[in-house]
């Protein structure tokens, strides 16, 4: 038993915050999707960083009494703007409840939470690629890579080309768009493995990054493997406290070799892409 | 000024509100001030390595929520060398929370953790216990006697029990705790539940059994609390479905001296300290100088019907 118990040095700094921000718009951006967008104060948009989440107080509404705060990855921060925007399918009460506020209504957020995408210094190529929503926790990574200059390519796949999103926003950042769907038939691993090594080959693909498709992580895996090309990936799970208390979010992952469970509101939602396990 | 402070068998707190285990963690000091707290008190721990249930480990029903964690621990070893002086930099006491499948294995654990820097040990007797065939210590008073008989000879620190709803004989789990050397009372940690997708027709959490946590289980927990009071001479500490000021306030007329938190963190993690600054105000406007003075302060003999019926006239 020691004597007595050593001191850590610090104390942590305050670094997410609880408070309510009012609705500036919350409209459908096409079929299945809707941009909320909330006044956020500068102090709190200039912490964060792509790939991080807030944790959402879902008003009661319908007669629909979400108890629990629901995770919701950053579509966009600008604080030049005040802004706060996230892009969101209704699914279920939760997002049932947050498609149902208005202009000036008020939302409890919780954040900016979890650990960012990072972009090491020699990635100088990167490559996008995801379905769907995935898009969205991709977006402010796109922003963050052309403000540090480094080229960019976005795969974006969907089922329909009417559920593309984000290609013009993509695009007005510089980087080359490709579009791949369902209906049109190119949407397919094979097709999408074809993409990448062309990429590849034409040496513009430095690192991957990724979310929300399990088929696309273990197709990177084996790309990334193949041609020892790292990779991010941003991870979802069903949360309660988004801060790491509960230990609610874990997912198994692989390190060295073994299998160890991680918190994804805590240790992600951004985690390396060879570790992750597809689901 | 109001007295906030309380004392829990000689370990005085600044204030009544801290957080219940499992729903705290260091990470919480990157929200607010942690030293604004009562007390702080650990997820619960265990002597070795835990990883806990499979996923889904959490669902909610009806404004509170299920649980099935399953206990993840890191094992005692990273607790000291990590988590304890993690807390040495407050000045808020640090209540660890101990769990252990056996009698003996949870009292190895309460010595081991017994170490500078630790204010007292809330003892978990909530968890299976594997010699009973997976029945938790505190169903029974006879098992809670003779597992808090061996905790109280392995420590010199204060013991809190925290006992568990899924009992029908609460003040007798109460009396048996007391008299094994608990030196104060958690009531109470979750009830055992369940929740099913009608969809699948598959339990919505992966271990199928979950514990209720939240505003549905404040009745039960509060009834507990009254009647573990009434049945010891220790202090009860009053845990379940608290996230008002009114919640508060109700516990500590039942009897308790203090309560925990729960729950409530996930939903509005800052609670905590709303709560504190709501019980001040709330003192404060009654003309009560001291909190001392509201616990255990229930009126619960005969009903005046004559006030009963005035009050429910229109």
């Amino acid at each position: 038993m020691p004597e007595r118990i050593e001191t850590m040095d610090d104390v942590p700094s305050i670094k997410a915050f609880e408070l309510p921000l009012s609705v500036k718009s919350n409209e459908p951006v096409n079929g299945e999707y809707r941009l909320l967008v909330l006044a956020a104060p500068h102090d709190i948009l200039k912490r964060c960083r792509a790939g991080q989440f807030f944790h959402l107080l879902c008003p009661q509404a319908g007669g629909e009494t979400p108890y629990l705060r629901r995770p919701m990855s950053i579509y966009g921060f600008y604080p030049e703007k005040g802004e706060l925007h996230f892009l969101y399918k209704v699914t279920g009460a939760g997002t049932r409840a947050l498609a149902s506020l208005a202009l000036g209504d008020r939302l409890n957020v919780l954040g900016p939470l979890g650990e960012p995408f990072t972009i090491a210094d020699d990635w100088q190529d990167l490559v996008l690629v995801a379905r769907g929503v995935g898009l969205a926790t991709l977006a402010p990574l796109a922003l963050e890579a052309n403000r540090l200059g480094r080229r960019l390519t976005a795969i974006c796949s969907a089922r329909h080309p009417d559920y593309l999103m984000s290609t013009d926003y993509f695009a007005s950042l510089g980087a080359d768009v490709i579009t791949l769907t369902d209906a049109e038939g190119t949407s397919d691993l094979d097709n999408l493995e074809k993409v990448i090594e062309g990429l590849i080959a034409d040496g513009r693909a430095d690192a991957f990054y990724t979310c929300g498709s399990n088929r696309m992580l273990r197709l990177l895996q084996t790309i990334g493997e193949r041609h020892g090309i790292p990779g991010q990936i941003a991870l979802e799970q069903q949360m309660a406290c988004g801060i790491g208390m509960c230990h609610c979010c874990v997912r198994p992952f692989n390190r060295g070799d073994r299998q160890v469970h991680l918190r994804v509101c805590r240790e992600g939602p951004v985690f390396d892409m060879m570790e992750a396990i597809a689901w | 000024m109001v007295d906030l402070s309380v004392d829990i068998s000689g370990l005085k707190l600044k204030n009544p509100i801290m957080p219940a285990s499992g729903t705290f963690s260091e990470d919480l000091a990157e929200v607010f001030d942690l030293d604004r707290l009562g007390a702080h008190v650990t997820k619960t721990i265990t002597r070795g390595w835990r990883d806990g249930n499979p996923t889904p480990r959490v669902c909610e029903v009806n404004g509170s929520m299920l649980n099935s964690i399953g206990i993840p621990s890191k094992g005692v070893g990273a607790f000291i060398e990590k988590v304890v002086p993690f807390y040495a930099h407050y000045e808020t006491p640090l209540v660890v929370s101990i769990s252990g499948n056996t009698a003996d294995e949870f009292a190895t654990l309460c010595s081991e953790v017994s170490v500078p820097g630790v204010a007292a040990i809330e003892v978990n007797i909530s968890c299976p216990n594997i010699e009973e065939d997976g029945k938790a210590f505190a169903i029974r008073p006879s098992s809670t006697h003779d597992v808090m008989r061996k905790l109280r000879a392995a420590t010199d620190l204060p013991l809190w029990a925290k006992l568990t709803p899924n009992t029908g004989e609460t003040s007798e789990v109460a009396r048996a705790a007391e008299e094994g050397g608990a030196d104060a009372l958690v009531v109470a940690n979750t009830i055992l539940s369940m929740a099913i997708d009608i969809n699948t027709r598959r339990p919505k959490l992966g271990n199928l059994m979950g514990g209720l946590s939240g505003p549905s289980l404040k009745p039960i927990a509060l009834r507990m609390a009254y009647q573990c009071a009434r049945a010891t001479s220790i202090p009860v500490i009053g845990c379940g479905g608290i996230s008002t000021v009114e919640d508060v306030i109700e516990y500590l007329i039942a009897g308790a001296s203090a309560v925990q938190v729960g729950t409530a963190t996930f939903i509005h993690p800052t609670i905590m300290l709303s709560l504190i600054d709501g019980l001040e105000d709330w003192l404060s406007n009654q003309g009560l100088s001291s909190v001392k003075d509201l616990i255990g302060t229930v009126i619960d003999g005969e009903q005046d019907e004559a006030v009963v019926f005035m009050e429910a006239a229109p």
